[in-house]
């Protein structure tokens, strides 16, 4: 004899208590409801983009008889390459300051929570137009890839002070005392002890924060621009695959195209994604 | 035949066999104690009697335990089983809400809906659980705004508004001071007059001063279980001995 | 000996300075916005722009309100299909998933939250826009409504921003449910209540704070989304009629003029990106209040 409860007694039970009934139906509907829609979702794009990926949407020049996506991928890559380079280092710093050099209560590190919370709940379109108005007007840069990469910067700083900070003070204080206790300082204890065992945490965030950046939209447009070349440096305008995914849609004339890319995108940002967890569940294991 | 008889009960968590063979009758309107050190086995026990257990992944159950002759693990609707059974958790755990609808909360989940009806109960509940005078004014006050003791008494009072016939209470003074221990003690005896009470604790002396019978738990197994007075002063067998004079700690 | 000490000091300086561009970025932002925004509602007229109801750069007339009525719609309209089946999947998440497919599931709601906004837009645009089309046109038919709409509008944006807020919900609840200590769920069934009469009168209520924050969030997701609202919501800049009718938002006025909009007009399309800051902060603010009141209990 088992003490589970069986499927009969459940049932038993649901009889006589018809309210818990339908409260269990509707949670069983609502998450049924939830991943059909996950699952639609992926799969009408898969199954309708899939057949439209050719080579020729991968040639490198974007004419009006073919709408390659190949720009907009090199020029994506750069832009996630250029908005690392100035937030991680920027991001990690900080979150370095947070944990190891600031003291407790702390009043500036209550100033600097404030800050970051206020960033990450900014929409992307604010940052869009702040770094129109900053990047683009008042430095005259342009609609440029590094405009457009200095905003996604600004976007992606608290997801990766943020993770980084969780990263280090996962890391055990008796590394540090072990440290300290051979004499070593501060700095030479921060950068040889701390942050490689943190570097798996700060990774996933970093991972997090390109999949931001390679599906962002509204905060490139008026940035970055939407010309669909490769610039020639960095101070010329450039589309993503996201904004380029826009464009397609909008204009309506390259629908095969569009879905095509939507495949591209979405595997890219599912796989970056996943990646990020992958390397987070790393950091839990060891 | 007791209330409750638990008769060849195995239990296991998974592979891990945490009772053996039990074998006991709970005599009505007594208090009885089970005792023995950490892990023995002693508050899995209690938790099979309301089948708290099942929420415990990997928990399977042999043999059967009976209530008023019944099986409660066969064709018994386990919502009713508990409000035939009360339990009292080893921490105080009122509900985030007012001391009023802790105490209806019960009687409301058996579909009693009258204001009236709802007034008298909570009444007469924290009256039996000694505690009407301290908190009648303060009935709609949040219950976490209690100190521990207080707690406990509510939460012994909540058990009592689903008017159970078995009252189970898992360790409950560890938490407490000594003079709220004291409460809890004086309580308990006072209600065995119209419950049946089964009691785990740590504390022998607690065993001692309140309950009728003792169980003694060890490894998974009852060594002896008695009449209090028996079992602590002229102990049977030699394990019992040990432990209540003081080699298991 | 001294110059160790030199690069101490000088490296904590370095990270104080990184750690102060956080807050260098939001002063900034503000100070932009507001100094090129606030000017062109002086101008305009602060209660014309935001009461305004007629919205033509041609004629000098900039009056947001029917933006702002806009984006409450479609956000009151994510938050009626997102927020019940959001709430009520976190709790099959934290209270009835068997272990074995929680994992999956669990990444699934995690890939929910990572789709880029365009891609949810685009499959909007081909997908619930021609299904609302035809709804529409069987509701006239019905002779339930008089205009069938053209497929975009309030109805498909908020259908659209339900699921994605999905994510947002179903991750903050979930872990809110969590927090919530087993006891309390013990306690309830140990008095006889059923696994749902448990979950639905004490372990909410309980985690209540925490569901709020959610929901508070889904709304600053929503207020805030920009590009798939474009793709869907017809972007008619008037107040609509019907739910089926198209429908402009503060992000979607911003992005569709910003292109071409020069003097007055551009000052009024960042005005309107100050108006929607200040939404948004709001919306912020009173996240934080939540948690740290649930933080509290």
């Amino acid at each position: 004899m088992s003490n589970r409860i069986t499927m009969g007694e459940k049932m038993k039970t649901y009889l006589k208590h018809p309210g818990s009934l339908i409260l269990m139906l509707l949670v069983m509907l609502a998450a049924v409801l939830t991943f059909i829609v996950l699952l639609f979702l992926i799969a009408y794009i898969l199954i309708n983009g899939v057949p439209h990926i050719k080579p020729s949407l991968f040639s490198l020049h974007y004419t009006s008889e073919n709408a390659s996506l190949m720009p907009a991928l090199i020029n994506t890559i750069i832009m996630t390459l250029l908005s690392l380079l100035v937030a991680v280092p920027f991001g990690i710093f900080s979150a370095i300051f947070l944990v190891e050099y600031a003291g407790r209560g702390n009043r500036f590190i209550g100033v600097i929570r404030l800050t970051t919370e206020t960033l990450s709940g900014i929409p992307s379109i604010v940052y869009g137009l702040f770094g129109m108005l900053f990047f683009v007007n008042t430095l005259e840069w342009g609609f440029s890839l590094l405009a457009g990469a200095f905003t996604l910067a600004i976007m992606i700083l608290p997801l990766i002070m943020r993770t980084t900070e969780e990263a280090l003070k996962a890391v055990p204080d008796t590394y540090r005392e072990g440290s300290f206790g051979v004499g070593a300082g501060k700095l030479r204890t921060v950068f040889r002890i701390v942050l490689p065992s943190a570097i798996p945490g700060i990774l996933a965030g970093v991972i997090l924060a390109v999949g931001r950046i390679v599906g962002e939209t509204a905060a490139l447009i008026y940035t970055a621009g939407t010309v669909a070349k490769v610039p020639s440096s960095v101070m010329g305008s450039g589309r993503t695959l996201a904004v380029h995914m826009y464009n397609l849609s909008s204009e309506g004339l390259y629908m095969d195209q569009a879905y095509a890319t939507a495949v591209v995108l979405l595997v890219l940002v599912v796989g970056i994604n996943t990646l990020s967890s992958v390397v987070a569940r790393k950091l839990t294991k060891a | 035949m007791g209330k409750i008889s638990v008769k060849n009960l195995d239990l296991y968590y998974g592979d891990f066999k945490a009772l053996k063979g039990i074998n006991l009758e709970i005599e009505a309107n007594k208090i009885t104690a089970f005792i023995g050190p950490s892990g023995c086995g002693k508050s899995t026990l209690l938790k099979s009697i309301n089948r708290m257990n099942d929420l415990v992944e990997g928990c399977r159950i042999e043999g059967e335990i009976l209530l008023d002759g019944e099986n409660i693990y066969k064709g018994m609707d386990v919502n009713l089983l508990r409000k035939r059974v009360g339990m009292v958790f080893q921490k105080p755990n009122p509900f985030p809400m007012s001391i009023y609808d802790n105490i209806a909360y019960g009687p409301r989940t058996h579909g009693i809906r009258s204001k009236s009806k709802l007034d008298d109960i909570v009444e007469k509940s924290l009256r039996n659980a000694a505690i009407w005078e301290e908190c009648k004014d303060r009935l709609k006050k949040s219950a976490l705004g209690m100190s521990g003791g207080q707690q406990q008494r509510l939460c012994i009072a909540r058990a009592l508004a689903v008017e159970p016939e078995v009252l189970l209470m898992d360790e409950p003074t560890s938490a407490l001071d000594p003079i709220s221990t004291s409460k809890i003690e004086d309580l308990a005896m006072e209600l065995k007059k119209d419950y049946t009470i089964v009691m785990v604790t740590h504390n022998m002396q607690q065993a001692v001063r309140v309950s009728d019978n003792t169980a003694f738990f060890l490894l998974g197994e009852v060594v002896e279980y008695n009449d209090t007075e028996k079992l602590f002063s002229i102990p049977a067998d030699k394990r019992t001995e040990d432990y209540i004079t003081g080699r298991f700690g | 000996m001294k110059s160790k000490a030199w690069t101490e000091k000088f490296m904590q300086g370095v990270f104080f300075i990184a750690a102060c561009a956080s807050v260098l970025a939001v002063a900034l932002i503000c100070v932009f916005l507001f100094a090129n925004g606030v000017p062109a509602m002086k101008e305009i007229g602060f209660v014309e722009f935001i009461t305004g109801k007629m919205w033509k750069p041609n004629n000098d007339l900039y009056g947001i309100f029917p933006m702002i009525i806009g984006s409450l719609y479609v956000t009151a309209g994510a938050i009626v299909f997102g927020v019940p089946i959001g709430i009520l999947t976190s709790v099959f998440m934290a209270m009835y998933c068997p272990k074995a497919i929680y994992k999956p599931l669990k990444a699934a709601t995690e890939l929910l939250a990572g789709i880029p906004s365009v891609v949810y837009g685009f499959f909007g645009l081909v997908v619930l826009v021609p299904w609302i089309r035809e709804f529409g046109r069987t509701l006239k038919q019905a002779g339930i409504t008089d205009s069938s709409g053209n497929g975009s509008g309030i109805l498909t944006a908020s259908l659209l921003l339900g699921m994605m807020i999905l994510p947002t919900i179903i991750g903050t609840t979930e872990s809110a449910i969590r927090a919530v200590p087993e006891h309390y769920y013990e306690g309830a069934l140990a008095l006889g209540a059923t696994h749902e009469r448990s979950i639905f009168t004490i372990v909410i209520p309980a985690a209540k704070s925490g569901v709020i924050a959610g929901i508070v969030l889904g709304i600053g997701r929503a207020v805030g989304e920009t590009m798939a609202v474009i793709m869907v919501a017809g972007n008619q800049t008037w107040i609509p009629e019907s739910l089926l009718k198209g429908v402009r938002t503060l992000t979607a006025n911003i992005v569709i003029e910003m292109g071409y909009a020069t003097g007055l007009h551009r000052e009024a399309l960042i005005a309107t990106g100050v108006v929607l800051f200040v939404f948004i902060l709001i919306i912020n603010f009173s996240v934080a209040l939540l948690k740290r009141r649930s933080e509290h209990e």
